[in-house]
Order: structure tokens, then sequence, then C-alpha cells
């Protein structure tokens, strides 16, 4: 059924990327997500948000197949997620590794590439094609040599992106990408995602700055435990839908030139609940 | 150098490269303790297999002993799931059970037999080479040294076959898991080759020396490399090193031969921490110094161009004031001035201190940084 209305949102993309349905994932039988549906069509760039403990991350890790649900299920291009790992690349919070580990920017990268190499076999001059070529999309071809520890917060981030790249995904799911880097970087890695979609690539980001959501993403799914809205920037991306989701700790919200929300009330509101 | 002689340095080496390549995954996956906890609890499945078999040499003893290993990293992790308990503290709880258990079980039942609580800490590696091994009526060499090679085999074939399984597995378990490598798997079945590595070398060498070349080669070598092949390839080189050394000190000494292993890999270990070329000690603080004195020169540079040609010239520009401006000790600032002269970057006129052109490009160059 979400299927159909999918097809409909976007002619010509048969199956959504990712199809959400009835999802709930508890820890210790505190659910963390409640009964989140979700459709995503190809070819968009959408921003995940929604407040802390929202469920973001655990979101992702459910499209990734890291994490079994309680209840529903997933599938990617119409098949369950298991089944499409290769389909799906995974940048994950940069805090997430150690960056003292013993190894270089080219063979962070070169990690892309094995899932598609499998178990045993070794990457080849293929897969360092591949991660050379990834490399200098993020324009990290001067560092392909260097150990990952010495690397400012914005170059670690681009390894992880490039590594996605590397792996050449239908569907991206990156966790946080804009964490602790600076301005210069951060355009970069939004005009690397909007040449993904170009590319009719999907990707799915969870974000934490709702200012910037209008101007870099096309698609928003707000989240709090369970899916408040799920859409197009200009539809679903509206003061009452952040009310909803933040309740009334929304420090911004959205510029909607015609409903002109006053940003005054919103600092503080309600406070915590 | 007689043939035992050769035979116990060969059984270490072989020994120490074996343990040396789990333990480098080990190290890098922060947990080294499990080392200890393994190569201690073994002793109960030893135990417990003897038992069962009344044979010493019975190999259901290296795998009860394997098994015994497994079993307690997963009784450490499945205290610490319950949440009340840090892993640390989950460690020091189970393998000091476990081996009590098995060291208990050794006195009060295997009172007459080969199976004695000194022997499993520091292993019985002088008496190695005269447990031989006879296939068909023929001494083929030391039990100790097949036993040991057959694991270094088994090791280093895992290691190479595995070895973008277990970069990725300890790099980043998300991704692993996300590309579908089972990083659990790849988990258990490195504890399990810790398990049987400790197992092998328990006999020969002992608990101890089993921890300290596991942990201490690899730590070593983590400091000398920024790859992950030479790491593995360094440790392995180093725990060598650490067995032969050892085994001579023993022999110098007459003394534990275990023992002076096990503090030749502490040695490796503090040599490569002071004289480690990136991150040694050594260099760190000739790095700090260096950064000292160009950082007091910058202070000495900016502070002429500030007050150079202006009023307070005459004062701000005297190198006896120096210390007044600048809070530094007299004869340091003596010895800032004299390195600037010395570097081109100030002269003096009339008895005031000037920037050369050197010292204006400095001065510029800092504090735009």
């Amino acid at each position: 059924m979400n299927r159909a209305i999918a097809a409909a949102e976007r002619p010509g993309a048969a199956t959504p990327a990712i199809e959400v349905s009835d999802l709930t994932v508890a820890y210790r039988e505190r659910p963390v997500l409640w009964d989140v549906d979700l459709s995503v069509p190809s070819g968009i760039l959408m921003a995940i948000v929604g407040p802390n403990g929202a469920g973001k991350t655990t979101l992702m890790k459910a499209i990734l197949g890291l994490i079994r649900p309680a209840a529903g299920r997933v599938l990617v291009h119409g098949r369950p997620g298991g089944e499409q790992r290769r389909l799906v690349a995974y940048v994950p919070q940069r805090g997430s590794v150690d960056w003292d580990f013993p190894t270089t920017v080219l063979d962070v990268v070169t990690m892309g590439t094995y899932g598609a190499l499998g178990w045993v076999r070794r990457p080849g001059r293929r897969e360092r094609e591949r991660a050379l070529a990834a490399i200098a999309k993020v324009g990290m071809q001067d560092f392909v040599g260097r150990q990952i520890s010495q690397l400012s917060g914005g170059q670690q981030q681009r390894v992880f992106l490039a590594r996605a790249l590397a792996q050449d995904a239908q569907v991206f799911c990156m966790d946080e990408p804009f964490q602790g880097v600076d301005a210069r970087t951060e355009r970069a890695i939004v005009a690397l995602l909007q040449d993904l979609r170009a590319a009719g690539r999907t990707v799915v980001v969870v974000h934490h700055d709702l200012q910037t959501v209008p101007e870099y993403f096309d698609w928003v799914t707000l989240l709090n435990v369970r899916r408040i809205a799920s859409g197009p920037v200009a539809d679903v991306f509206t003061e009452r839908n952040l009310r909803l989701a933040y309740g009334g700790r929304v420090a911004f919200l959205a510029r909607d030139p015609g409903s002109g929300p006053d940003p005054a009330t919103s600092e503080g509101g309600r406070g915590r609940a | 150098m007689t043939a035992p002689q050769l035979e116990i340095q060969a059984i270490a080496v072989v020994t120490a490269i074996a343990c040396a390549m789990p333990g480098v995954f080990l190290v890098l996956r922060r947990m080294a303790m499990l080392s200890d906890a393994i190569s201690h609890s073994i002793l109960l499945g030893i135990v417990l297999a003897f038992f069962a078999t009344r044979d010493l040499t019975s190999p259901w003893l290296v795998f009860a002993a394997a098994v015994t290993g497994v079993a307690t990293v997963s009784l450490v992790e499945l205290l610490q799931r319950t949440g009340r308990v840090r892993e640390d503290a989950a460690i020091g709880l189970v393998f000091p059970a476990l081996f009590s258990a098995g060291v208990i079980l050794i006195s009060r039942h295997a009172g007459g037999v080969h199976l004695d609580t000194d022997a499993v800490l520091m292993g019985e590696l002088a008496f190695a080479p005269f447990d031989r091994l006879v296939v068909a009526g023929r001494d083929v060499g030391p039990r100790a040294l097949w036993m040991m090679g057959g694991i270094l085999a088994l090791n280093g074939l895992l290691t190479a076959v595995f070895h973008k399984e277990l970069k990725l597995a300890t790099f980043d378990a998300g991704l692993a898991a996300a590309l579908g490598f089972a990083p659990a798997a790849v988990h258990y079945g490195l504890m399990s080759v810790v398990s049987l590595t400790a197992v092998g070398a328990f006999d020969a060498v002992g608990a101890i020396l089993v921890v300290a070349l596991m942990i201490g080669p690899p730590a070593a070598a983590y400091l000398l490399t920024d790859r992950l092949s030479a790491m593995i390839g360094l440790s392995a080189l180093l725990g060598a090193v650490a067995a032969v050394a050892g085994y001579w000190v023993a022999h110098a000494l007459d003394a534990s031969l275990a023992g002076c292993m096990a503090v030749m890999t502490g040695a490796l270990f503090a040599l490569a921490l002071l004289l480690a070329p990136e991150r040694g000690l050594l260099v760190a603080a000739r790095r700090r110094q260096r950064q000292r004195w160009d950082f007091a020169l910058a202070m000495l540079a900016i502070h002429l161009a500030q007050h150079e040609g202006q009023p307070d010239e005459h004062v701000e520009c005297l190198p006896d004031h120096l210390s007044d401006h600048l809070r530094w000790a007299p004869d340091f600032a003596a010895r800032v001035v004299d390195l600037a002269r010395r570097r081109d970057l100030v002269v003096e006129r009339a008895g005031l201190l000037a920037l050369t052109e050197a010292g204006r490009d400095l001065a510029r160059a800092a504090m735009v940084r």
C-alpha cells in the first residue's frame, strides 16, 4: 500500500528507496521508536531531525539492519535491508571509531570496497583505484598516505565520506556528517551530497541544525520516538510540526514566508517537560 | 651453544611470534586484559579435561582449555551486559574465580600428578627439551616446539587470510556489521585463537609470559609504526628479540627463563616509549623545548615590532627591560636575545634592539597565524 502511495508521489520512481513500516525498536523494554512508518522515494536528499533521544540514530541503524527491531520491517529498494547491504553505504558518527588506529587515509577509504569483495578476497588494483577516485572527489588527494590521527576533524569526516563513495551504493546513510567541521568543509560536503542526489542516489542524513534544513535538503523527516511528519521540506517543515517534534523547545522556527512564525516566542517556551 | 639451549630459544621465539599476532588485535581493541583472564582461567579447563581423560597429553586438554578461554570472555560480557558491573571489574571477578577453582581441584585431587601451580604461572621452559615428540620410533624434536610451531602456523594463516576482516571489525565494527562481515563472529574467532595460543604456550612458558608476549611487543610496535601490517611484523620481531635476550639474561643470572623473558618485553617497551621516532617521550620533550624557544623568539619579534619607532622605544627595546615587559627571568631573556641575534632576527643599535628584515617577517608571520 505504502509502495503505491510513494509511486504516486514520484512518478518514475517505481519502488521507494527505503520503506519502513510499523517499526518499533526498544532497548530493555524502553521504546526508542514507536510504530514508525516512512517511505523515502529514490533520488532525494533527506534530513532526519528531532530532539536528543528522539531515536534518529536508532532509525538509521534499523535501516542499515544493525539492530533488530521489536516489530515492523525495513525494505531497501523493495527488499529486506539485510539482503541489500551492498546498496547501502553507512557514514557513522566520527567519534565512533579510534582515530589512533595504525592505518592511512587510502586504507580507510579502501574499506568501502570490502562489501563488494566479500569474505577473504583481498583488495587489489581495482579497489585501490576506486578508493583513489573517491578520495579525489572529496579533495583529499594530498593526504592519501597520511596516518588518520594526523587529520583535522573536517578531514576525517571527508575520509568517511570518501569511504562511503568508494562503496558505490544507491542509498547513503550519514549520522551527523557536519558535526565538528568548519563552514568550508560543511559546504563542500553539502555540494557532494547534492551531486549524489543529481546522480540519482538517495541520501539520508541525521541532522542537527534546523536553520540549514531548507537550504540543504529537499525532503525531511521529523522524529520524536514517533514519526511526526515526513515529506518534502516545503510541505512538512512547518512551525506546527516542529512544535510537535520538539515540544516548546524549538530554538528556531521555520521561516515560512506565508505563515510568518514569531521567533521571539520560540526560545525557552515551556521548558523541559 | 648446546642443542637443548638452542631448542629452548627456538621454542621461546616461536611462542613469541605466535603470541604477537593475536596480541596486536587485542591491544588495538583495548582488550589487553582479556589475555590475562584467558591465560589463567584455561587452567580450569585443563584440570577438568585431565580428570575426564586421566591423560596429560590428551588433545582434549587443549580443546577443553580453549573452550574455557572463550567461556571466560562470554562470562565477562554477560556480567557487563547486566549493566551492574564494568568491564575491568567483570574481568577481575571472572578469571580469579575460574583460576582458583582449577588450583583447588589440583591440590585436592591431583597431588601426585605433574600439574602444579608454580608451573602454571611460570612454565617449565628449562625442561621443555626433555619432553620429546617421538614419531614411529624416531625423535623429531621437543614436543613444545611442534605444538607452538603448529599454533604459529595456524595464527599466521588466520591473520593472513582474515587480515581485511580483522582490520575492519577492529577499526569500525559498525561498518563491518553493515557490510555483512559479522564482527561478533570475528571477535569470538579472535578469542578462540587467543585461548588456543594461551593453552599451547601455557605448558612451556606459563601464564605470565603468555600475557607479556601478547601485550608487550604489540604495545611497543604501536609506538613505532602507523601501519597495521608493519605493527604485526614488528611485534613478532620484538617478541623474538625479547625471547632470545631473556634467555641469555636468565643464563647469566641463573634465574627463571620465563621471568627474564617477560622482563625483557617490558624493557623493550620502555625503550620504545623513550626512543620511538615520532611518539617517543624524548622526541616529544625535544619538540616541546624547540617550540618553547620558537615561541619566545616570536614574542620578542612581536614586542619589538610593536614598539619600534614609537616614543617608548628607548625603554621597551632596551635588552635589560625585556624581563619586565615579557615576564621573562633575566637570564632567560638574555638567552633569547642571544639566540635571536645568532639567527639574525635582531641587531643591537645604539644600545637598543632592532629587528632585521627576517625578524620583521617572523613577527608578521606570527601575528597572522
